[in-house]
């Protein structure tokens, strides 16, 4: 079937964008740069047309990549069904994202840059996707982070764009770290890294071994997804250009992680202990993110929380044992978190540059089309039936409330935080008058159009891609329960938080800051984001930066490592300087201590003699 | 030879080459260095033909012919060359003949 063209097209995209790029014009960036992505896209429903119901998978191996005695890793790639709406969704968004990307960098400098690097990510990402074991799964996970790195960095004038992309990366080190290890103890147990073979072999290892496997690869994927307490980076990783928050940082390589879980099932259900950790950290994440979500100013940090929030939900529904809920809400929230970034994207671009709430307001009538559909991702995003983010959302709620009732509660309180605070950028966004003293434009056709298209599949994709039903093969469903009294209670507390939300923002606006006021102290909290950038700094970031400073670089280096080196020299210096004076050039003098060696050998010859005597 | 020890023969030839050594080091005029060196080579030959009438071989003779050999091609050589210092010099000491040094 050709799956190694999928991931080619938008590398074929890069090369030529990247290495000519800078001579072709904008139309032909432009042509380039969709039509390889519009082409890897057009190649993933072919090839899912061509493999029919995909029960199991198909797999492709190329060649063998490395070989050390009886361990061999290939550079393989498999299609099953997780693969299958993992493309779909990476394709498909990344095609939409990639036309939104004309409109909004249209006056960007640097623009032949900046789609050359989105074709990179897409190689990486689908690389990830197919990678039929873990250390091709790896490359791609490398990459994805490379790419992120440098369009966090892409305005690369601006110090605070290149700390957040070097904050990205260092962050993401620690997770990757985790992930090698988990890879070295697979390779040490399992002898492969190939997906089939490892997940046929969890039956035979002790669940110590596969507990530690699992706790390690959660740790990469705490980094990739942004969770407790690797999430500082995401909220920064808002430096980068718009189009990219949502290709990258909202619909695609942030959910990674979840796709690595889900994809490690095997190894996770025989070891119950990580897989109780994963729901831990993503329903704490969820709910931590949602309450920093509620005071940020920023619209794209507002939506920056929600993705981190949004990720830790989908961690609770893997983590609840209920693979495809993940996957479920995945698939949903590329839809609608991709739209409000673009829509956050549309506004900023309209208000020329501006991102702050409260410059903004009244701009319902401005720009009816970018708050239409921003709405249609808000109510998705709050999960109010029958928009895509009810189905999934309810879906790991369900599935929480099997695995533990308190986790369902929390994530019930979490989900009508959500629908508060999104509609509270709406609210601020789109109400009341205009703050601001930009000319407020609707943004061009190429942005709205992918607008449309995302808005329509924030509403009807979750009753269109039943994304549980069709990973069942993979995911047993949940047997069915009398399900109604928490969904409704879910609902209602959804539709409760946006009322409150209207209550605060437009009928009564003075309530937040009353409100702010009496609880001084939390208020400040939460502006803060908890401290936890601070405290960070302080615990972590401080004491490895002076440590460097004080004692690797003024201790080790200069005077152990220099002091060495220097040392060298200056001792065969002083011993040529000693040995000079032998070198007199006065033959005579030679001959003296010729003479001198010479009867010092007889001497010493005399006394070896005697002493063997 | 009977009567004569062989250690005689060697006390011998050390003491002509530390003469040898002593005139090398001490005097300054050329000629005389000159002789020293001879002298050196004569002792060492000295030792040579001891050696090899006392062990009844034959390869001391042969090298104390190569030294003489090298020692005549050495004094064909050397005295041109103190011939030519003297004839643009006028002078025989030896630490007046260091323009190569430095």
């Amino acid at each position: 079937m050709q799956l190694w063209l999928i991931p080619i097209f938008p590398l074929a995209g890069f090369l030529l964008n990247g290495i000519l790029g800078r001579r072709f014009s904008k139309a032909i960036v432009n042509t380039i740069a969709i039509g390889s992505v519009l082409l890897s896209f057009v190649w993933v429903l072919k090839t899912l047309l061509g493999l029919g119901e995909l029960n199991t998978a198909y797999i492709e191996r190329y060649f063998t990549w490395i070989a050390s005695g009886d361990f061999h890793v290939g550079l393989d790639f498999s299609v099953d069904r997780l693969t299958a709406v993992m493309l779909l969704v990476v394709t498909g968004v990344g095609s939409l994202i990639h036309i939104y990307s004309i409109g909004y960098m249209a006056h960007e400098g640097g623009y032949y840059r900046f789609f050359a690097y989105l074709n990179l990510f897409m190689f990486f990402m689908l690389t990830l996707v197919l990678g039929a074991n873990y250390l091709v799964l790896f490359i791609g996970w490398e990459g994805v982070g490379l790419c992120s790195y440098l369009l966090i960095g892409f305005y690369f004038d601006k110090k605070f764009a290149t700390d957040a992309g070097n904050k990205a990366f260092i962050v993401n080190r620690i997770g990757d770290f985790g992930f090698s290890l988990a890879m070295f103890l697979i390779v040490a147990n399992f002898g492969t890294l190939d997906f089939g073979t490892v997940f046929a072999g969890v039956g035979g290892k002790s669940e110590a071994t596969l507990t530690a496997i699992a706790f390690l690869l959660l740790l990469g994927a705490c980094g990739k997804s942004a969770q407790i307490p690797l999430y500082v980076w995401l909220p920064d990783a808002m430096a980068g250009p718009t189009p990219v928050s949502a290709l990258i940082h909202a619909a695609t390589m942030v959910t990674a992680g979840v796709y690595m879980v889900a994809r490690s099932a095997a190894i996770y259900t025989h070891a119950p202990a990580a897989l109780e950790a994963v729901a831990i950290i993503g329903l704490l994440t969820a709910f931590f993110a949602a309450t920093v979500g509620l005071l940020q100013n920023d619209i794209k940090k507002v939506f920056a929380y929600s993705t981190i929030s949004q990720l830790g939900y989908m961690f609770l529904g893997v983590g609840c044992g209920a693979f495809s809920t993940g996957i479920y809400h995945l698939v949903t929230h590329a839809f609608f978190k991709a739209l409000l970034f673009l829509g956050a994207g549309s506004v900023i671009h309209a208000l020329g540059g501006e991102q702050d709430l409260r410059n903004m307001g009244g701009l319902r009538k401005k720009i009816p089309w970018t708050f239409w559909t921003l709405l249609c991702a808000s109510v998705a995003i709050s999960g109010v039936p029958p928009f895509s983010g009810f189905y999934s959302k309810d879906a790991i709620l369900l599935a929480a409330d099997r695995h533990a009732p308190w986790m369902y509660w929390v994530g019930v309180i979490t989900a009508g935080i959500t629908a508060f605070y999104v509609f509270r950028a709406i609210f601020l966004a789109f109400f009341g008058t205009y703050r601001g003293q930009a000319h407020p434009h609707e943004s061009p056709g190429t942005m709205i159009g992918p607008l449309v298209v995302l808005a329509a599949l924030s509403l009807a994709g979750g009753y269109l891609f039943k994304v549980p039903e069709y990973l069942s093969p993979l995911f047993p469903l949940a047997p069915e329960g009398n399900d109604l009294g928490p969904m409704i209670v879910s609902v209602a507390v959804a539709l409760a938080g946006i009322a409150l939300s209207w209550l605060f923002y437009v009928a009564r606006p003075g309530l937040p800051d009353s409100l702010a006021a009496s609880f001084n102290g939390l208020y400040k909290l939460v502006y803060n984001k908890y401290f936890v950038d601070e405290i960070y700094a302080a615990v972590v970031v401080n004491p490895v930066v002076s440590g460097s400073r004080e004692v690797l670089w003024k201790g080790v280096d200069v005077a152990v490592i220099d002091g060495a080196v220097n040392g060298a020299g200056t001792v065969s210096q002083g011993a040529g300087g000693l040995l000079k004076r032998l070198q007199s050039g006065n033959i005579r003098s030679y001959a003296v201590w010729v003479l001198l060696g010479s009867v010092l050998v007889l001497v010493a010859m005399g006394l070896a003699a005697g002493g063997m005597r | 030879m009977t009567g004569v020890p062989l250690s005689w023969y060697l006390i011998l030839s050390a003491v002509l080459f530390a003469l040898g050594v002593a005139g090398f080091l001490f005097r300054r005029n050329i000629i005389t260095v000159f002789m020293s060196i001879e002298l050196m080579l004569n002792a060492v030959n000295l030792s040579f033909i001891t050696f090899s009438y006392q062990l009844r071989q034959v390869n001391g003779h042969i090298y104390s012919f190569f030294v003489m050999v090298v020692a005549a091609a050495e004094a064909a050589v050397g005295l041109a060359i103190i011939l030519t210092v003297f004839r643009n010099r006028s002078t025989l000491n030896i630490d007046d003949v260091s323009s190569l040094k430095n």
